[in-house]
């Protein structure tokens, strides 16, 4: 059964054409992924099917009922969470549910058993008094997600779910949209993540508000068959991803702990690779497909890093001793002690609230620890001086970027408060220019820009200076796989040059990039190894994922 | 202290004030506009009242009393009532603002050379203009039938009291004073909800220099658009200028050093800009009504006037009033200037140890 | 519109009031603030004016007329003998005027020539106005004791306000300027929150129609405006010794009339700028201030120019604040009240015609 049918529906914002004509079929008792890079024109696409904006041509009916004309019946057969939750932060879990039973027209003898259904189903039980504001981003998802489904709508619509969620919380959200697609509903799920999309039953895959494919993802993976390899060579693994994507007959390629996972050219054989280590072929990955339909990934080769010079040897970049914090009673970090080394990059991993962000910050310098201590290139940042500051770089999370002043503005400022002047300024600022290619946009405001965009301008910011330590926080945080490589070529070619790197994420395959991963939960490091280790200790031929998952379980049950 | 890491941070907050055009327009306009407004509607001057005339006279010297009292310049318009019923019904509706009842044995009064009463009825709701009518009322009154007036009155400094000589130098220190508070109550506040704070506290610039390189652009902006009102007084409104212009511009500055000081305290202790605007707000209502803009300091119960001490604009409105009609001598400049110096000293300091707290 | 989806409202929003503490200030501690100053600090009450009395001359008569002077509670009198010693004083503004009494003012009076000069400070009109109207009164009273002159006698009579307390005036009008903060200031930040913080889109998506949305928003607002106008009125009859002369329920129902358009003035806002900062001040330059001075709460609306006269005539709060000083002072005057009532439910009413017309149930701008 069609539960949304779209027939060449076209929409503009002004000079921006962001739908081109999308015609598909959504099928009800099923869910659907709708995948695409940023801009792609996923949320327009989605809010449309919620009657929140007209399309400009073209028909679409949601549930049998036109959006357009009909949007006081559609209301009431679709259940939509926005990207930002539509939460009330100052209303605790039982407040917001009410109301949104209240709006939706619950019968109130249904009450009891609905909400007990849902909180059951969302695991939120235990947190009804809690005001939504200070739940954690996985379970205000959550949250979000019951307020949607209060009146068990036909059509259900989520627009990036999976951002800022951590996997356990994730893997709720699955097992809760899986229940839901079994009792008949239509699931749209839009997302920029593909093992996400991959997960779904089906996708439609967009990309420059065009509909690119429709059908199982499996279909599309299929097509990859034969063309997927993972190679292991004896080279530095950064060296051997750099060599490898230089060569024409390469698609893309990703680093996987040790390893290099490659897609080669249509017709090209992974012996072809033969030379330059040891080739195993690997079952293709839908996010495979997804690169190879949008044109391939990005090259290896940093411009950017090329300029660097090389970062002369530097002795403790980065360590913290029993490093701890509280807030009041709570404990965000709990004796916390690492090292990382020189021209190494070590990830901090964890699901949300374990204190990532709470020792980021005191590693940096923003936050004061309750007691231990942390050093950066062996000076304690919050009694050193400005010195010790200019051997860090730091990328915050959302690209801190001022949106009120230019691209070139941004640039010259941070060269500014770094102490750059006169000629020294310019090249750097050029330099930057040059290596992540932000000559055609110098005089744009950065909030006019793509995502992808604004995470190079943030790189070049806390680049200006050639700190020989980068502090990245978040970096690839809900943007798409493709920006996401080019965001790694960059940092990798950087490590080359003997940049050490602390970065926090939720992404599993960012977490590959990493040579050591540190994971966190409830405050404490719970392991602290390479990722082909950790993915070891959750059993043969896991993925990052299941290892984290994995381990955050262990230590829950012990 | 690093001069380029200061200068760059000038040159970002005085691009993020006036690079976009609509930002630009919403700080400069309403502060032009309102002084045009409010320079004409801010007066406590009594015109156009409305008087009613219940005479129950028909002498001469009743009928030239009520022909000089409705040719006043203060009345505008005139109601001839027969019956005290319907003058008191002008009073309660508040039709009118005084009523005038001229009993009939008014002029054989005054042909006797005795004291003659009239009674007048005001609108004590109107407090102020029903006083200062009266007193016009009076002068009226006095000079019935006499050749020369007993008391000759002279308004030093504005001989004619001409309302706006008092109201557009008093407003160019308010609007500058709101311009300075607007800019300076959202520029920590906003960059710590944008997260660019951050990234300016792990940068190796420090406290002293983030506090300056906000407050720079806010002095120059509230200092410009105090000057461009001064010459508005001083070219548009003709209020006549006695004092120094370059005392004048050297406590401009200083004033809005001090009222950026307090912008800077609120912004830096702020959460959220929400927070920042109310919290600003909430400070500037007080500080304009107990700066003796509206009424002179000395009214005020001794507590609120030392609390006024404390208020930037207390002391510029003295300088700036009179700077323009007084020719204010120095020293009586200076002894309002440290005040405002300290002020200065206390809130710029304030903001720079919450923003190291921060940091600490 | 469902009944109960606008009580799931209503209560939303008053659980949010109680919970946001900016709220809260601007609700209840500004408005004691504001109180407190208008009650004590903002005086147009002009008592112990300093005057320098300029006594040129020892002779009897001229030595009691001075005596007047300082006899009367309006000034406070600092003597001299010489103009000399009171201009640097004049000009630093110590004080508000001197009189000369001339060293011929026998002969003056004898001769019934002009006796006295009057100086007043002119930097401050309204002040300058007050010393020569006082010095007037002294002077004239001061002949008519010696049957010098006959003057006409005026016999003044303040009603509503006999001893001329401009306190009794003021708090009313302070009750409005607070009245505006919530209605206006207030309801304009709300919605702007839930455009920024991405609520609305949620709630869009629901059921829910726009005039549920917009009397969601409202009626919250509504019961705290009433609230607030509850309590100043308490401190302003208790506290501030402000006689209410009127019924409690016209006050009740001016103020509900009031907040009619202050409400809608600020659903307007909100509709047009979906941001907190844009918003307040929008408030702010089109609420607060035009309240503050174009509503005959200080400055007579007579007295301004015929344009800016005419432009108060759009201004809600210049009709409350009639209301108000009448219920306050005067009683239920009902002829003024009808009026002032049904200005300010036309102001609302066109108010809420734009606030609905620019409210859409979609996020196309």
């Amino acid at each position: 059964m069609t539960a949304i049918a779209l027939d060449d529906v076209h929409k503009a914002f002004g000079k921006t054409r962001a739908l081109k004509g999308i015609s598909g079929e959504i099928a009800a008792g099923r869910l659907t992924g709708l995948v695409g890079p940023d801009g792609a024109g996923k949320t327009t696409l989605i809010r449309m099917m919620a009657g929140l904006l007209k399309p400009d041509s073209g028909t679409l009916r949601v549930a049998g009922l036109d959006p357009v004309h009909q949007g006081m019946a559609l209301a009431e057969s679709v259940g939509y969470m926005p990207q930002r939750f539509g939460l009330y932060e100052d209303l605790s879990v039982q407040e917001n549910l009410k109301l949104y039973a209240e709006l939706r027209g619950l019968p109130r003898d249904d009450y009891d058993a609905t909400f007990e259904k849902l909180l059951d189903f969302t695991r939120l039980g235990p947190f009804t008094k809690r005001l939504a504001g200070q739940l954690s981003g996985g379970m205000k998802q959550k949250l979000g997600l019951a307020c949607a489904l209060i009146t068990s709508p036909e059509v259900l619509l989520l627009d990036e779910p999976g951002v800022g969620v951590d996997p356990v919380s994730r893997q709720d959200l699955w097992r809760m949209v899986q229940a839901l697609t079994g009792e008949g509903m239509a699931v749209i799920w839009a997302t920029a993540y593909l093992e996400e999309a991959e997960r779904c039953e089906d996708v439609l895959l967009m990309s420059d508000g065009l509909l690119r494919f429709t059908g199982e993802p499996g279909e599309l993976t299929r097509r990859l068959q034969g063309r997927c390899f993972r190679l292991k060579g004896p080279h530095e693994k950064r060296a051997l991803l750099g060599e490898v994507l230089a060569r024409d007959d390469v698609r893309d390629g990703t680093i996987e702990g040790d390893r290099i996972r490659v897609v080669m050219d249509e017709g090209v054989d992974g012996e072809a690779l033969a030379s330059l280590g040891d080739v195993e072929s690997v079952a293709p990955r839908f996010e495979d497909a997804f690169i190879d339909l949008l044109g391939g990934g990005p090259g290896g080769h940093s411009p950017l890093a090329d300029q660097m010079p090389d970062v002369p040897e530097l002795k403790d970049p980065v360590s913290c001793h029993h490093l701890t914090r509280r807030f009041g009673e709570f404990v965000a970090t709990d004796d916390v002690s690492f090292n990382v080394r020189q021209g190494e990059i070590l990830g901090l991993l964890g699901p949300n609230g374990a204190g990532k962000s709470t020792t980021f910050k005191m590693l940096c310098g923003l936050l004061k620890p309750s007691s231990g201590e942390a050093r950066v290139a062996g000076l304690d940042l919050r009694s050193a001086a400005s010195d010790a500051k200019l051997k860090l770089g730091y990328m915050a999370q959302k690209f801190s970027l001022y949106g009120l002043l230019s691209v070139r503005q941004n640039l010259t400022f941070y060269a500014g408060v770094y102490g750059l002047r006169g000629g020294e300024k310019q090249n750097r600022i050029n330099e930057m220019i040059d290596g992540l290619q932000l000559g055609p946009l110098l005089d744009n405001a950065p909030d006019e820009l793509s995502l992808g965009f604004k995470q190079r301008l943030a790189l070049a910011c806390a680049l200006m200076h050639r700190p020989p330590i980068l502090f990245l926080d978040e970096p690839t945080s809900g943007v798409d796989p493709i920006t996401r490589r080019e965001f790694w070529t960059h940092i990798n070619g950087l490590v080359g040059k003997g940049v050490t790197v602390l970065v926090t994420t939720h992404f599993m395959d960012e977490a590959e990039y990493c040579d050591r991963v540190a994971l966190m939960h409830r405050g404490r490091v719970i392991a602290l190894d390479t990722p082909d280790n950790l993915k070891a200790r959750a059993g043969q031929g896991a993925s990052m994922e299941q290892a984290f998952i994995h381990l955050i379980e262990e230590q829950d049950d012990a | 202290m690093n001069g380029s890491r200061l200068l760059a941070q000038i040159i970002k907050e005085l691009l993020s004030l006036l690079r976009d055009p609509r930002a630009r327009a919403i700080l400069i306009l309403p502060p032009l506009l309102q002084l045009m407004i409010f320079s004409f509607a801010a007066t406590l001057e009594v015109r156009n009242a409305t008087v009613a005339v219940f005479n129950e006279d028909i002498g001469q010297p009743a009928r030239e009393f009520v022909a000089d009292v409705t040719s006043a310049s203060f009345v505008g318009h005139v109601i001839m009532v027969h019956n005290r019923q319907q003058q008191d019904e002008l009073i309660e509706q508040g039709r009118a603002l005084l009523t005038l009842h001229i009993p009939e044995d008014f002029s054989r009064h005054r042909l006797a050379g005795q004291p003659a009463p009239v009674q007048v009825i005001l609108d004590g709701q109107q407090a102020n203009a029903a006083q200062v009518a009266l007193s016009y009322l009076q002068a009226i009154a006095m000079e019935q039938g006499n050749r020369t007036e007993p008391m000759v009155l002279r308004h030093a400094f504005n001989p004619n009291l001409i309302y706006q000589w008092y109201v557009v130098p008093s407003l160019s220190g308010i609007l500058s004073m709101l311009i300075a508070l607007a800019v300076t109550a959202l520029s920590i506040s906003r960059e710590r909800e944008l997260g660019t704070f951050d990234q300016l506290l792990v940068s190796p610039t420090t406290p002293l220099e983030i506090i300056l390189a906000k407050c720079l652009p806010a002095v120059l902006m509230g200092f410009v658009m105090g000057s461009v009102m001064i010459t508005a007084a001083l070219l548009l409104f003709q209020v006549p200028f006695t004092g120094s212009l370059l005392w004048l511009a050297g406590a401009l500055v200083l004033f809005i050093i001090s009222v950026v000081g307090i912008g800077l305290m609120v912004s830096a202790v702020s959460e959220t800009q929400q927070q920042a605007i109310l919290g600003v707000f909430a400070l500037a209502v007080p500080m304009v009504l107990m700066s003796g803009f509206a009424t002179p300091v000395e009214n005020m119960p001794d507590l609120l006037q030392w609390m006024a001490q404390a208020i930037p604009l207390t002391h510029f409105l003295v300088i700036v009033q009179g700077s323009f009609l007084k020719s204010i001598p120095a020293d009586v400049v200076v002894s309002h200037l440290w005040p405002l110096a300290l002020i200065a000293l206390v809130t710029l300091s304030g903001a720079t140890l919450v923003v190291r707290k921060r940091l600490h | 519109m469902r009944s109960r989806r606008l009580f799931a409202l209503i209560k939303k929003e008053s659980l949010q009031m109680i919970r946001d503490p900016s709220a809260i200030l601007i609700a209840f501690v500004l408005p004691v603030v504001l109180l407190f100053l208008f009650a004590y600090a903002v005086s147009l009450d002009i008592r112990q004016l300093h005057l320098g009395v300029v006594l040129q001359t020892d002779s009897a008569k001229a030595q009691s007329l001075a005596a007047e002077f300082s006899g009367t509670s309006y000034f406070q009198v600092l003597p001299a003998r010489h103009r000399d010693e009171v201009t640097p004083l004049l000009v630093s503004g110590e004080l508000k005027g001197y009189v000369l009494i001339p060293p011929d003012f026998d002969h003056r009076l004898a001769r019934g020539e002009s006796l006295i000069q009057v100086v007043t400070d002119g930097t401050q009109p309204n002040t300058a106005n007050f010393v020569a109207g006082y010095a007037r009164g002294v002077l004239v009273d001061w002949l008519a004791d010696r049957g010098l002159r006959s003057p006409i006698k005026l016999d003044a009579r303040f009603w509503f306000n006999p001893e001329v307390e401009t306190r009794k005036f003021l708090v009313p009008g302070a009750i409005a300027i607070i009245m505006t903060m919530i209605g206006t200031l207030l309801t304009a930040l709300v919605v702007a929150r839930e455009w920024e913080r991405g609520t609305m889109e949620a709630l869009l998506s629901t059921p829910v129609r726009i005039p549920e949305i917009l009397l969601g928003k409202l009626l919250p607002y509504f019961g705290l405006g009433l609230i607030a106008t509850l309590g100043s009125t308490l401190l302003a009859i208790h506290i501030f010794d402000v006689p209410l002369r009127g019924g409690w329920g016209t006050l009740l129902l001016v103020s509900a009339c009031f907040l009619v358009p202050a409400l809608g003035q600020g659903l307007v806002i909100s509709a047009l700028a979906k941001n907190q900062f844009i918003a307040a001040q929008a408030a702010l330059f089109s609420g607060f201030l035009p309240a503050f001075l174009l509503s005959g709460f200080l400055f007579e609306i007579d007295a301004m120019p015929a344009p800016i006269r005419l432009l108060t005539h759009i201004v809600p709060a210049r009709y409350f604040i009639e209301s108000l000083h009448s219920v306050f002072l005067v009683g239920d005057v009902w002829p003024l009240l009808i009026k002032d009532i049904l200005a300010m439910l036309a102001i609302g009413a066109v108010m809420f015609a734009i606030a609905r017309a620019k409210t859409r149930k979609s996020l196309e701008s």
